[in-house]
């Protein structure tokens, strides 16, 4: 299967993103004046700086014109991870609920998270450990995940909430101490953290991130089936 | 026309720019300063008016976050 990493000016997160992709398949950059997905099967939002994050973050990337291929293609079905800035650009495009807002703490935090799986059934959490957390860094700044009474209602109801923060380890104030959230329909997900950033144990300390990408390729080799 | 469009977050929504602010007054020596906000101003020269809100709802501000209002300056 093939992974498309989307690559904005100021991302700084997308080789690891397609590194990481690449341990489970293959996978290619994507420039956002692009708007052929060459065929991807799933794409990836990568982390990082998008047009300096000016206005807001993810605020301009969410036109760019692959983008507008992205916003389709989820729309038909296809599967789509947005991490960090990733999960900012997939809120502003209105494909996830909520908003990202200024961490609490007003502090750049770049640390090791642990994170509960609070729904172990989606197409980017099939392949996670159960019974455990997660081990994976999180470094933003804009982070803290806001949305609106009834829509936390309905998307905790509608078992949305991917992954939690698990406790004590919350630092940027987000609602239900939520690092994860997916669309309704469930082949849609952003989250804080980065996962491709815990996949080897060389650089990272911890593969936990791995199991998003794994999941990921068997929801794709499931519905080719 | 030249307009003016003030970005501020929406109340009920924890501020923390504005929280840091206030509490820094104090120490400057500006005491009795409460409910401080911090927002975004843009100016801009549009063609017509009526592009205003849609630029707004769509790209200026978040409205699931923010509030914005816009001043015609000339």
């Amino acid at each position: 299967m093939k992974f498309g990493v989307l690559q904005f000016p100021g991302s700084c997160d997308e080789v690891d993103a397609l590194e990481a992709a690449r341990l489970v398949g293959d996978a290619e950059l994507i420039w956002h004046r692009d708007r052929d997905l060459q065929g991807a099967d799933a794409i990836i939002v990568p982390g990082g700086f998008s047009y300096g994050d000016y206005l807001r973050a993810g605020a301009i990337a969410r036109f760019s014109e692959a983008m507008e291929s992205v916003i389709a293609f989820a729309r038909d079905g296809g599967p789509v991870l947005g991490i960090c800035n990733g999960f900012q650009v997939l809120c502003e495009a209105h494909l996830l609920p909520g908003a990202l807002l200024p961490n609490i703490n007003l502090r750049f935090t770049s640390r090791q998270v642990r994170l509960e799986v609070s729904n172990a059934e989606t197409a980017f959490t099939s392949a996670c450990p159960a019974g455990r957390t997660l081990s994976i860094p999180a470094k933003h700044s804009w982070g803290r995940y806001h949305a609106g009474e009834q829509t936390l209602a309905a998307i905790e109801d509608a078992g949305q909430v991917v992954l939690r923060y698990a406790p004590g380890e919350n630092f940027n104030g987000s609602v239900a101490d939520i690092a994860g959230v997916c669309n309704e329909a469930g082949n849609v997900m952003g989250l804080m953290p980065h996962p491709e950033h815990a996949v080897s144990e060389l650089t990272g300390g911890s593969t936990d991130g791995l199991c998003i990408f794994e999941s990921m390729r068997l929801a794709v080799q499931g519905a080719a089936v | 026309m030249r307009a003016r469009v003030l970005i501020r977050p929406k109340a009920g929504i924890l501020d923390p720019q504005g929280v840091a602010v206030e509490r820094a007054l104090p120490a400057l020596g500006f005491d009795g300063v409460e409910n401080v906000h911090v927002g975004r101003l843009v100016e801009l020269d549009v063609a017509e008016e009526g592009q205003l809100q849609p630029l707004c709802e769509k790209l200026l501000a978040n409205p699931l976050v923010e509030d914005y209002e816009i001043e015609i300056v000339s």
